[in-house]
Protein backbone atom coordinates (compact mmCIF):
# COMPACT_ATOMS: atom_id res chain seq x y z
CA UNK A 1 0.00 0.00 0.00
CA UNK A 2 1.33 3.50 -1.21
CA UNK A 3 1.88 5.18 2.07
CA UNK A 4 2.06 9.61 2.10
CA UNK A 5 4.50 11.21 3.99
CA UNK A 6 2.82 13.27 6.42
CA UNK A 7 3.68 16.68 7.74
CA UNK A 8 3.16 17.97 11.08
CA UNK A 9 5.09 20.26 13.51
CA UNK A 10 7.19 18.62 16.05
CA UNK A 11 9.23 19.50 19.20
CA UNK A 12 12.86 19.46 18.88
CA UNK A 13 15.73 19.95 21.01
CA UNK A 14 15.98 22.50 23.46
CA UNK A 15 12.64 23.73 22.50
CA UNK A 16 13.12 24.64 19.32
CA UNK A 17 10.22 24.35 17.10
CA UNK A 18 10.34 23.50 13.45
CA UNK A 19 7.22 24.37 11.22
CA UNK A 20 6.56 22.47 8.61
CA UNK A 21 5.47 23.53 5.52
CA UNK A 22 2.74 21.98 3.48
CA UNK A 23 4.51 20.78 0.14
CA UNK A 24 3.98 17.82 -1.96
CA UNK A 25 5.23 14.47 -1.28
CA UNK A 26 8.18 13.45 -2.47
CA UNK A 27 8.80 9.55 -1.28
CA UNK A 28 6.02 7.82 -1.73
CA UNK A 29 6.92 4.72 0.49
CA UNK A 30 5.73 0.94 -0.31
CA UNK A 31 5.46 -0.16 3.32
CA UNK A 32 5.43 -3.93 3.62
CA UNK A 33 2.49 -5.77 5.52
CA UNK A 34 5.09 -8.51 7.70
CA UNK A 35 6.70 -7.49 11.15
CA UNK A 36 9.97 -6.13 10.42
CA UNK A 37 12.73 -9.28 10.22
CA UNK A 38 15.05 -9.90 13.27
CA UNK A 39 18.62 -9.60 12.66
CA UNK A 40 21.04 -12.09 12.69
CA UNK A 41 24.93 -12.06 13.14
CA UNK A 42 25.49 -14.23 10.59
CA UNK A 43 24.31 -15.03 7.12
CA UNK A 44 24.42 -17.28 4.20
CA UNK A 45 25.94 -14.89 1.38
CA UNK A 46 26.31 -15.13 -2.38
CA UNK A 47 28.91 -12.82 -4.09
CA UNK A 48 29.90 -13.82 -7.97
CA UNK A 49 33.53 -13.21 -7.79
CA UNK A 50 35.50 -13.41 -11.09
CA UNK A 51 32.88 -15.03 -12.58
CA UNK A 52 32.56 -17.64 -9.38
CA UNK A 53 29.60 -17.96 -7.72
CA UNK A 54 30.39 -19.06 -3.93
CA UNK A 55 28.22 -19.36 -1.28
CA UNK A 56 29.81 -18.90 2.46
CA UNK A 57 28.02 -18.49 5.61
CA UNK A 58 29.78 -14.86 6.91
CA UNK A 59 29.54 -13.41 10.15
CA UNK A 60 27.59 -9.86 9.98
CA UNK A 61 30.64 -7.62 11.17
CA UNK A 62 33.21 -9.35 8.00
CA UNK A 63 34.45 -6.84 5.62
CA UNK A 64 34.07 -7.78 1.48
CA UNK A 65 37.94 -7.33 2.09
CA UNK A 66 38.24 -9.85 4.88
CA UNK A 67 35.62 -12.28 3.03
CA UNK A 68 37.29 -11.89 -0.29
CA UNK A 69 40.97 -12.79 1.84
CA UNK A 70 40.12 -14.98 4.59
CA UNK A 71 37.12 -17.01 3.28
CA UNK A 72 37.51 -17.33 -0.42
CA UNK A 73 41.65 -17.01 -0.15
CA UNK A 74 41.64 -14.41 -2.68
CA UNK A 75 44.35 -12.67 -1.39
CA UNK A 76 45.22 -10.79 -4.00
CA UNK A 77 43.04 -7.84 -2.91
CA UNK A 78 45.84 -5.87 -0.43
CA UNK A 79 44.64 -4.79 3.40
CA UNK A 80 46.45 -1.69 3.56
CA UNK A 81 44.84 0.77 6.35
CA UNK A 82 41.64 -0.62 6.81
CA UNK A 83 40.20 2.72 6.74
CA UNK A 84 39.62 3.64 2.81
CA UNK A 85 42.27 6.20 3.13
CA UNK A 86 44.80 4.29 1.26
CA UNK A 87 42.97 2.18 -2.23
CA UNK A 88 44.76 -1.16 -1.86
CA UNK A 89 41.38 -2.71 -1.15
CA UNK A 90 40.06 -1.69 -4.12
CA UNK A 91 37.53 -4.03 -6.22
CA UNK A 92 35.31 -3.69 -8.69
CA UNK A 93 31.47 -4.30 -7.31
CA UNK A 94 28.55 -4.13 -10.07
CA UNK A 95 30.45 -2.40 -12.56
CA UNK A 96 31.66 0.20 -9.59
CA UNK A 97 34.99 0.72 -8.13
CA UNK A 98 34.81 0.35 -4.02
CA UNK A 99 36.91 0.20 -1.24
CA UNK A 100 36.21 -3.53 0.02
CA UNK A 101 37.48 -2.49 3.51
CA UNK A 102 34.55 -0.19 4.06
CA UNK A 103 31.65 -2.49 3.30
CA UNK A 104 30.02 -5.90 4.77
CA UNK A 105 30.02 -8.74 3.01
CA UNK A 106 26.40 -9.22 3.71
CA UNK A 107 25.61 -5.82 2.28
CA UNK A 108 27.16 -7.40 -1.07
CA UNK A 109 25.26 -10.29 -1.48
CA UNK A 110 23.97 -10.96 -4.88
CA UNK A 111 26.85 -9.07 -5.98
CA UNK A 112 29.24 -9.32 -9.21
CA UNK A 113 32.82 -8.88 -7.76
CA UNK A 114 35.98 -8.07 -10.06
CA UNK A 115 39.23 -8.79 -8.02
CA UNK A 116 42.80 -8.44 -9.34
CA UNK A 117 42.82 -12.19 -10.23
CA UNK A 118 39.73 -11.85 -12.47
CA UNK A 119 41.79 -9.28 -15.26
CA UNK A 120 44.19 -11.61 -16.74
CA UNK A 121 42.66 -14.24 -18.85
CA UNK A 122 44.63 -17.22 -18.15
CA UNK A 123 48.62 -16.27 -18.68
CA UNK A 124 46.97 -13.56 -21.21
CA UNK A 125 47.17 -9.95 -18.78
CA UNK A 126 44.94 -7.53 -19.22
CA UNK A 127 46.49 -4.39 -20.84
CA UNK A 128 46.42 -2.39 -17.97
CA UNK A 129 48.18 -4.74 -16.39
CA UNK A 130 50.90 -4.95 -19.64
CA UNK A 131 51.11 -1.06 -19.03
CA UNK A 132 51.99 -1.33 -15.28
CA UNK A 133 54.87 -3.25 -16.23
CA UNK A 134 55.95 -1.42 -19.20
CA UNK A 135 55.92 2.07 -17.36
CA UNK A 136 57.41 0.67 -14.24
CA UNK A 137 54.38 1.48 -12.71
CA UNK A 138 55.17 -0.43 -8.94
CA UNK A 139 58.12 -1.07 -6.93
CA UNK A 140 57.04 -3.08 -3.76
CA UNK A 141 53.63 -3.83 -5.35
CA UNK A 142 51.55 -4.22 -2.28
CA UNK A 143 49.26 -0.93 -3.94
CA UNK A 144 49.43 -2.55 -7.14
CA UNK A 145 46.34 -4.49 -7.16
CA UNK A 146 44.30 -1.51 -6.03
CA UNK A 147 45.85 0.32 -8.67
CA UNK A 148 45.12 -1.64 -11.27
CA UNK A 149 41.67 -2.18 -10.40
CA UNK A 150 41.03 1.78 -10.16
CA UNK A 151 42.88 2.00 -13.47
CA UNK A 152 40.23 -0.37 -15.22
CA UNK A 153 37.53 1.12 -13.45
CA UNK A 154 38.46 4.93 -14.23
CA UNK A 155 39.59 4.03 -17.94
CA UNK A 156 35.63 2.79 -18.26
CA UNK A 157 34.26 5.87 -16.27
CA UNK A 158 36.14 7.88 -19.31
CA UNK A 159 37.91 9.65 -16.91
CA UNK A 160 41.73 9.22 -18.51
CA UNK A 161 41.50 12.31 -20.68
CA UNK A 162 44.64 13.89 -19.42
CA UNK A 163 47.68 12.97 -16.91
CA UNK A 164 45.79 15.70 -14.96
CA UNK A 165 42.29 14.32 -15.35
CA UNK A 166 43.86 10.82 -14.54
CA UNK A 167 46.18 12.01 -11.33
CA UNK A 168 42.63 13.52 -9.67
CA UNK A 169 41.14 10.39 -10.40
CA UNK A 170 44.00 7.83 -9.13
CA UNK A 171 43.42 9.92 -5.74
CA UNK A 172 41.88 7.20 -4.19
CA UNK A 173 44.74 5.20 -4.29
CA UNK A 174 48.03 5.60 -2.29
CA UNK A 175 51.59 4.42 -3.31
CA UNK A 176 54.15 4.71 -0.75
CA UNK A 177 56.93 3.97 -3.19
CA UNK A 178 56.18 6.82 -5.15
CA UNK A 179 55.62 5.46 -8.25
CA UNK A 180 53.19 7.86 -9.12
CA UNK A 181 54.90 8.87 -12.69
CA UNK A 182 54.77 5.45 -14.08
CA UNK A 183 51.19 4.57 -12.82
CA UNK A 184 50.07 7.82 -14.98
CA UNK A 185 51.60 6.88 -17.41
CA UNK A 186 50.13 3.29 -17.61
CA UNK A 187 47.05 4.39 -17.54
CA UNK A 188 47.40 7.10 -19.77
CA UNK A 189 48.78 4.02 -22.54
CA UNK A 190 45.94 1.69 -22.11
CA UNK A 191 43.62 3.61 -22.07
CA UNK A 192 44.44 4.52 -25.67
CA UNK B 1 39.92 -15.72 10.94
CA UNK B 2 42.53 -14.15 13.15
CA UNK B 3 42.93 -10.95 11.23
CA UNK B 4 39.45 -9.83 11.46
CA UNK B 5 38.92 -5.75 11.12
CA UNK B 6 38.44 -5.73 14.96
CA UNK B 7 34.60 -4.67 15.13
CA UNK B 8 32.26 -6.28 17.96
CA UNK B 9 29.68 -8.69 16.70
CA UNK B 10 26.86 -7.13 15.64
CA UNK B 11 23.55 -8.32 14.70
CA UNK B 12 22.15 -7.41 10.72
CA UNK B 13 19.01 -6.89 8.62
CA UNK B 14 18.43 -5.49 5.59
CA UNK B 15 15.36 -3.28 5.60
CA UNK B 16 13.12 -3.88 2.81
CA UNK B 17 10.57 -0.84 4.01
CA UNK B 18 11.08 2.70 5.43
CA UNK B 19 8.66 2.12 8.35
CA UNK B 20 10.76 -1.61 9.36
CA UNK B 21 13.91 0.35 8.92
CA UNK B 22 12.88 3.00 11.56
CA UNK B 23 11.07 0.19 13.84
CA UNK B 24 14.56 -1.47 13.04
CA UNK B 25 16.90 1.15 15.06
CA UNK B 26 14.34 2.77 17.40
CA UNK B 27 13.46 -0.04 19.02
CA UNK B 28 17.25 -0.90 20.06
CA UNK B 29 19.26 1.41 21.71
CA UNK B 30 21.98 0.15 20.58
CA UNK B 31 20.87 0.61 16.91
CA UNK B 32 21.83 2.37 13.53
CA UNK B 33 21.39 2.63 10.09
CA UNK B 34 24.24 1.74 7.44
CA UNK B 35 24.20 3.26 4.57
CA UNK B 36 27.45 3.11 2.39
CA UNK B 37 29.20 2.08 5.67
CA UNK B 38 32.54 4.64 4.92
CA UNK B 39 31.72 6.35 8.14
CA UNK B 40 30.36 4.08 10.34
CA UNK B 41 32.63 0.74 9.48
CA UNK B 42 35.44 2.92 10.18
CA UNK B 43 33.82 3.81 13.74
CA UNK B 44 33.19 0.73 14.83
CA UNK B 45 36.48 -0.49 13.98
CA UNK B 46 38.11 1.87 16.34
CA UNK B 47 35.43 1.38 18.83
CA UNK B 48 34.34 5.04 18.73
CA UNK B 49 30.78 3.51 18.19
CA UNK B 50 29.91 0.54 19.34
CA UNK B 51 26.34 -1.25 18.23
CA UNK B 52 24.45 -4.24 18.38
CA UNK B 53 22.52 -4.25 15.29
CA UNK B 54 23.00 -2.66 12.33
CA UNK B 55 19.83 -2.11 9.85
CA UNK B 56 20.90 -2.01 6.06
CA UNK B 57 18.85 0.78 3.95
CA UNK B 58 20.21 0.71 0.56
CA UNK B 59 17.35 -1.67 -0.61
CA UNK B 60 14.82 1.58 0.45
CA UNK B 61 13.21 2.85 -2.40
CA UNK B 62 15.12 6.50 -1.57
CA UNK B 63 18.39 6.49 -4.73
CA UNK B 64 15.98 9.12 -6.96
CA UNK B 65 17.73 12.14 -7.80
CA UNK B 66 14.34 14.35 -9.03
CA UNK B 67 14.79 17.61 -10.83
CA UNK B 68 11.90 18.81 -12.75
CA UNK B 69 12.18 22.66 -14.56
CA UNK B 70 10.93 25.24 -12.04
CA UNK B 71 10.69 23.00 -8.89
CA UNK B 72 13.15 22.38 -6.31
CA UNK B 73 15.77 19.26 -6.66
CA UNK B 74 14.29 16.29 -4.63
CA UNK B 75 17.87 14.01 -3.74
CA UNK B 76 16.81 10.55 -1.94
CA UNK B 77 19.37 9.85 1.33
CA UNK B 78 20.71 6.53 0.13
CA UNK B 79 21.31 8.39 -3.64
CA UNK B 80 25.26 8.25 -3.93
CA UNK B 81 27.84 11.16 -3.96
CA UNK B 82 28.81 9.93 -7.21
CA UNK B 83 25.13 10.07 -9.06
CA UNK B 84 24.20 12.67 -7.40
CA UNK B 85 27.70 15.27 -8.96
CA UNK B 86 27.46 13.83 -12.27
CA UNK B 87 23.73 14.43 -12.66
CA UNK B 88 23.33 17.03 -15.59
CA UNK B 89 20.58 18.69 -13.85
CA UNK B 90 22.39 19.19 -10.81
CA UNK B 91 25.82 20.46 -12.51
CA UNK B 92 23.87 23.35 -14.24
CA UNK B 93 21.21 24.40 -11.31
CA UNK B 94 23.13 23.58 -8.64
CA UNK B 95 26.94 23.92 -9.28
CA UNK B 96 28.37 24.63 -5.97
CA UNK B 97 26.72 20.67 -4.66
CA UNK B 98 28.38 19.14 -7.74
CA UNK B 99 31.45 21.11 -6.90
CA UNK B 100 31.48 20.38 -3.44
CA UNK B 101 30.65 16.77 -3.84
CA UNK B 102 33.68 15.43 -6.62
CA UNK B 103 36.12 17.85 -4.26
CA UNK B 104 35.07 15.02 -1.37
CA UNK B 105 36.89 12.33 -0.52
CA UNK B 106 37.76 9.72 -3.63
CA UNK B 107 36.06 8.30 -6.72
CA UNK B 108 35.65 4.85 -4.82
CA UNK B 109 34.15 6.54 -1.31
CA UNK B 110 32.02 8.41 -4.00
CA UNK B 111 30.59 5.49 -5.31
CA UNK B 112 29.67 3.91 -2.18
CA UNK B 113 28.81 6.85 0.27
CA UNK B 114 25.01 8.48 0.13
CA UNK B 115 23.86 11.78 0.52
CA UNK B 116 21.63 10.82 4.11
CA UNK B 117 25.04 9.14 5.52
CA UNK B 118 27.31 12.22 4.24
CA UNK B 119 25.10 14.69 6.45
CA UNK B 120 25.43 12.17 9.73
CA UNK B 121 29.26 11.64 8.98
CA UNK B 122 31.24 12.34 12.63
CA UNK B 123 33.97 14.51 13.31
CA UNK B 124 37.04 13.61 12.03
CA UNK B 125 38.72 14.59 15.56
CA UNK B 126 41.29 12.27 16.59
CA UNK B 127 40.56 12.35 20.32
CA UNK B 128 36.74 11.96 18.90
CA UNK B 129 37.77 8.53 16.84
CA UNK B 130 41.02 7.35 19.49
CA UNK B 131 38.93 5.71 22.02
CA UNK B 132 41.76 5.35 24.05
CA UNK B 133 41.63 8.82 24.90
CA UNK B 134 38.55 11.77 26.59
CA UNK B 135 36.18 13.06 24.71
CA UNK B 136 32.86 15.02 25.10
CA UNK B 137 31.60 14.03 22.18
CA UNK B 138 32.16 10.29 22.91
CA UNK B 139 32.22 10.13 26.29
CA UNK B 140 30.33 12.89 27.52
CA UNK B 141 31.95 14.39 30.79
CA UNK B 142 35.19 12.82 30.06
CA UNK B 143 36.74 16.09 28.83
CA UNK B 144 38.27 17.44 25.33
CA UNK B 145 41.93 17.46 25.28
CA UNK B 146 41.89 19.43 21.73
CA UNK B 147 41.36 22.75 23.75
CA UNK B 148 44.76 23.09 24.83
CA UNK B 149 46.13 20.08 22.46
CA UNK B 150 46.52 19.16 19.19
CA UNK B 151 43.82 21.69 17.62
CA UNK B 152 44.95 22.37 14.33
CA UNK B 153 41.82 20.96 12.35
CA UNK B 154 39.57 22.21 15.32
CA UNK B 155 36.55 25.40 15.01
CA UNK B 156 37.14 28.58 15.35
CA UNK B 157 33.57 29.71 15.56
CA UNK B 158 30.70 27.95 17.03
CA UNK B 159 32.65 26.13 20.28
CA UNK B 160 31.95 25.74 23.37
CA UNK B 161 34.21 24.94 26.22
CA UNK B 162 33.76 21.12 26.00
CA UNK B 163 33.89 20.68 22.11
CA UNK B 164 35.78 22.13 19.54
CA UNK B 165 35.56 19.62 16.95
CA UNK B 166 34.60 20.53 13.24
CA UNK B 167 31.55 18.97 11.38
CA UNK B 168 33.70 17.76 8.14
CA UNK B 169 30.94 17.11 5.59
CA UNK B 170 31.77 19.33 2.40
CA UNK B 171 28.01 18.38 1.02
CA UNK B 172 26.40 20.00 4.28
CA UNK B 173 28.51 23.27 3.43
CA UNK B 174 27.05 23.64 -0.07
CA UNK B 175 23.67 22.58 0.92
CA UNK B 176 23.48 24.99 3.64
CA UNK B 177 24.19 27.72 0.98
CA UNK B 178 21.98 26.57 -1.58
CA UNK B 179 18.71 26.49 1.44
CA UNK B 180 18.36 22.76 1.41
CA UNK B 181 15.91 21.17 3.70
CA UNK B 182 16.05 17.78 5.47
CA UNK B 183 13.09 15.78 5.37
CA UNK B 184 12.87 12.43 7.72
CA UNK B 185 10.86 9.83 9.44
CA UNK B 186 10.49 8.88 12.66
CA UNK B 187 8.42 6.20 14.83
CA UNK B 188 6.19 8.94 15.36
CA UNK B 189 6.75 11.89 13.39
CA UNK B 190 7.80 12.83 9.64
CA UNK B 191 9.53 16.62 9.65
CA UNK B 192 11.09 18.72 7.27
CA UNK B 193 14.13 20.69 8.88
CA UNK B 194 15.85 23.42 7.35
CA UNK B 195 19.62 22.54 7.08
CA UNK B 196 20.45 25.47 8.82
CA UNK B 197 18.40 24.53 12.08
CA UNK B 198 19.53 20.81 11.55
CA UNK B 199 23.18 20.52 13.18
CA UNK B 200 23.45 21.80 17.14
CA UNK B 201 26.33 24.09 18.42
CA UNK B 202 27.88 21.66 20.98
CA UNK B 203 26.91 23.93 23.81
CA UNK B 204 27.11 21.24 26.89
CA UNK B 205 26.06 18.80 24.84
CA UNK B 206 28.49 17.71 21.80
CA UNK B 207 27.43 14.56 22.17
CA UNK B 208 23.94 15.40 20.43
CA UNK B 209 24.94 17.17 17.20
CA UNK B 210 21.83 17.23 14.94
CA UNK B 211 17.77 17.08 15.36
CA UNK B 212 17.32 13.78 15.21
CA UNK B 213 16.23 11.54 17.25
CA UNK B 214 17.06 7.60 17.70
CA UNK B 215 15.65 5.69 14.90
CA UNK B 216 14.46 8.84 12.82
CA UNK B 217 15.99 8.11 9.14
CA UNK B 218 16.57 10.80 7.02
CA UNK B 219 14.69 10.02 3.85
CA UNK B 220 16.24 13.04 1.31
CA UNK B 221 16.71 16.79 1.11
CA UNK B 222 14.96 19.27 -0.95
CA UNK B 223 16.92 22.32 -2.41
CA UNK B 224 15.21 24.93 -4.26
CA UNK B 225 16.46 25.86 -7.63
CA UNK B 226 16.67 29.41 -8.11
CA UNK B 227 18.61 32.00 -9.80
CA UNK B 228 20.61 32.26 -7.00
CA UNK B 229 21.89 28.42 -6.69
CA UNK B 230 22.40 28.33 -10.07
CA UNK B 231 25.61 31.30 -9.80
CA UNK B 232 27.11 28.90 -6.76
CA UNK B 233 30.92 27.81 -6.35
CA UNK B 234 32.49 25.97 -4.03
CA UNK B 235 35.84 26.93 -2.91
CA UNK B 236 37.89 23.88 -0.74
CA UNK B 237 41.66 24.87 1.03
CA UNK B 238 42.83 21.57 2.19
CA UNK B 239 46.88 20.24 2.90
CA UNK B 240 47.21 18.12 -0.54
CA UNK B 241 45.47 18.96 -3.98
CA UNK B 242 42.95 16.10 -3.52
CA UNK B 243 41.24 13.80 -1.42
CA UNK B 244 41.49 15.78 1.49
CA UNK B 245 39.39 16.86 4.50
CA UNK B 246 38.65 21.20 4.12
CA UNK B 247 40.77 22.90 6.07
CA UNK B 248 38.70 25.83 5.19
CA UNK B 249 35.65 25.74 2.85
CA UNK B 250 33.49 28.29 1.49
CA UNK B 251 30.23 27.52 -0.36
CA UNK B 252 28.80 30.92 -1.83
CA UNK B 253 26.05 31.97 -4.23
CA UNK B 254 25.47 35.24 -5.87
CA UNK B 255 22.54 36.84 -7.93
CA UNK B 256 23.26 40.08 -9.24
CA UNK B 257 21.30 42.73 -10.04
CA UNK B 258 23.41 44.65 -12.92
CA UNK B 259 26.36 44.87 -10.85
CA UNK B 260 24.52 44.64 -7.67
CA UNK B 261 24.23 42.31 -5.53
CA UNK B 262 20.32 40.97 -5.06
CA UNK B 263 20.89 38.25 -2.69
CA UNK B 264 23.86 36.17 -1.62
CA UNK B 265 24.88 33.23 0.69
CA UNK B 266 27.78 32.10 2.40
CA UNK B 267 28.53 29.00 4.00
CA UNK B 268 31.61 27.83 5.70
CA UNK B 269 33.38 24.40 6.57
CA UNK B 270 36.67 23.87 8.24
CA UNK B 271 36.52 26.68 10.80
CA UNK B 272 33.10 26.05 12.86
CA UNK B 273 31.33 23.09 14.77
CA UNK B 274 28.94 22.90 12.74
CA UNK B 275 28.63 24.16 8.55
CA UNK B 276 28.59 27.50 8.95
CA UNK B 277 25.98 30.72 7.30
CA UNK B 278 27.91 33.72 7.92
CA UNK B 279 25.05 36.13 7.77
CA UNK B 280 26.55 39.46 8.76
CA UNK B 281 29.06 38.90 5.85
CA UNK B 282 25.87 38.20 3.71
CA UNK B 283 24.56 41.47 5.09
CA UNK B 284 27.71 43.55 4.04
CA UNK B 285 27.14 42.50 0.70
CA UNK B 286 23.56 42.73 -0.18
CA UNK B 287 22.73 46.14 -2.43
CA UNK B 288 26.38 46.44 -3.02
CA UNK B 289 28.97 46.25 -6.04
CA UNK B 290 31.36 43.57 -5.46
CA UNK B 291 34.38 45.84 -5.32
CA UNK B 292 37.74 44.66 -3.87
CA UNK B 293 36.94 46.90 -0.63
CA UNK B 294 33.13 45.71 0.06
CA UNK B 295 34.84 42.07 -0.27
CA UNK B 296 37.53 42.59 2.00
CA UNK B 297 34.96 44.26 4.63
CA UNK B 298 32.71 41.22 4.11
CA UNK B 299 35.31 38.78 4.86
CA UNK B 300 36.18 40.12 8.20
CA UNK B 301 32.71 39.83 9.31
CA UNK B 302 32.92 35.92 8.70
CA UNK B 303 35.79 35.78 11.72
CA UNK B 304 33.97 38.34 13.94
CA UNK B 305 34.18 36.85 17.02
CA UNK B 306 36.33 34.05 16.25
CA UNK B 307 38.50 32.30 19.25
CA UNK B 308 41.67 30.90 17.78
CA UNK B 309 43.16 28.54 19.69
CA UNK B 310 47.60 27.63 19.53
CA UNK B 311 47.35 25.75 16.21
CA UNK B 312 43.92 26.90 14.08
CA UNK B 313 44.54 30.58 14.47
CA UNK B 314 45.63 30.68 10.96
CA UNK B 315 42.31 29.95 9.99
CA UNK B 316 40.80 33.09 10.71
CA UNK B 317 43.24 34.77 8.20
CA UNK B 318 42.56 32.17 5.68
CA UNK B 319 38.55 31.95 5.98
CA UNK B 320 38.44 35.75 5.02
CA UNK B 321 41.14 35.21 1.90
CA UNK B 322 39.15 32.45 0.94
CA UNK B 323 36.04 34.26 1.01
CA UNK B 324 37.23 37.42 -1.36
CA UNK B 325 38.72 34.69 -3.80
CA UNK B 326 35.50 33.00 -4.16
CA UNK B 327 33.53 36.17 -4.26
CA UNK B 328 36.15 37.28 -7.11
CA UNK B 329 34.86 34.63 -9.15
CA UNK B 330 31.38 35.45 -8.73
CA UNK B 331 31.47 38.83 -9.97
C1 LIG C 1 39.20 8.27 3.18
C2 LIG C 1 38.00 9.13 3.32
C3 LIG C 1 38.05 10.46 2.90
C4 LIG C 1 36.92 11.28 3.03
N1 LIG C 1 36.97 12.57 2.59
C5 LIG C 1 35.86 13.36 2.69
C6 LIG C 1 35.85 14.69 2.23
O1 LIG C 1 36.84 15.21 1.71
N2 LIG C 1 34.71 15.42 2.37
C7 LIG C 1 33.58 14.89 2.93
O2 LIG C 1 32.57 15.59 3.02
N3 LIG C 1 33.57 13.63 3.39
C8 LIG C 1 34.68 12.86 3.27
N4 LIG C 1 34.65 11.58 3.74
C9 LIG C 1 33.51 11.12 4.49
C10 LIG C 1 32.48 10.48 3.59
O3 LIG C 1 31.92 11.46 2.75
C11 LIG C 1 31.45 9.84 4.50
O4 LIG C 1 32.05 8.74 5.12
C12 LIG C 1 30.24 9.38 3.74
O5 LIG C 1 29.62 10.43 3.06
C13 LIG C 1 29.25 8.73 4.68
O6 LIG C 1 28.17 8.22 3.91
P1 LIG C 1 27.77 6.66 4.03
O7 LIG C 1 26.57 6.48 3.19
O8 LIG C 1 28.93 5.80 3.75
O9 LIG C 1 27.38 6.65 5.56
P2 LIG C 1 27.43 5.45 6.61
O10 LIG C 1 28.83 5.21 7.03
O11 LIG C 1 26.63 4.31 6.13
O12 LIG C 1 26.62 6.13 7.80
C14 LIG C 1 27.13 7.26 8.50
C15 LIG C 1 26.15 7.57 9.65
O13 LIG C 1 24.92 8.04 9.13
C16 LIG C 1 23.84 7.22 9.55
N5 LIG C 1 22.94 7.18 8.40
C17 LIG C 1 23.26 6.87 7.12
N6 LIG C 1 22.21 7.09 6.32
C18 LIG C 1 21.19 7.53 7.11
C19 LIG C 1 19.85 7.95 6.87
N7 LIG C 1 19.32 7.96 5.63
N8 LIG C 1 19.09 8.34 7.91
C20 LIG C 1 19.60 8.35 9.16
N9 LIG C 1 20.86 7.96 9.45
C21 LIG C 1 21.66 7.58 8.43
C22 LIG C 1 24.45 5.90 9.94
O14 LIG C 1 23.68 5.28 10.93
C23 LIG C 1 25.80 6.34 10.49
O15 LIG C 1 25.67 6.77 11.81
C24 LIG C 1 35.75 10.74 3.59
C25 LIG C 1 35.70 9.42 3.99
C26 LIG C 1 36.81 8.61 3.86
C27 LIG C 1 36.72 7.19 4.30
S1 LIG D 1 42.68 -1.06 2.98
FE1 LIG D 1 40.85 -0.25 2.17
S2 LIG D 1 41.47 1.75 1.61
FE2 LIG D 1 43.23 1.05 2.68
S1 LIG E 1 54.52 0.02 -5.31
FE1 LIG E 1 55.01 0.08 -3.19
S2 LIG E 1 53.28 1.10 -2.38
FE2 LIG E 1 52.98 1.35 -4.48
Amino acid sequence: MPVEISRRTVLITAGAVTAVAAVPVTWTVIEGAAPPPAGSSTAEVTLTVNGTVHRRTVEARVTLLDALREQLGLTGTKKGCDRGECGACTVIVDGNRIKSCLTLAVMRDGSEVTTVEGLADGDDLHPMQEAFIEHDAFQCGFCTSGQLMSAVALVEEGHAGSAEEIREWMSGNLCRCGCYPGIVAAVGEASR
Amino acid sequence: MGRLSGMRPFTYVRATAVRDAVAGVADHPGATFVSGGTDLLNLMKDSAQIHEHVVDINALPLATIDIQPGGPARIGAVARMRDVAEHPAVRSTLPVLAEALLGSASPQVRNMASIGGNLLQRTRCGYFRDAGTPCNKREPGSGCPALTGENRWHAVLGGSEHCIAVHPSDLAVALLALDATVISTGPDCERRTPLNEFYLLPGQTPDRENVLNHGELIVGVEVPTTPLAARSRYLKVRDRATFEFAVVSVAAAVELRGRQVQDVRLAFGGIATRPWRAFAAEDALRGRELTDDVLVAAAAEVVRGATPREQNAFKTELAQRATVDVLRALR
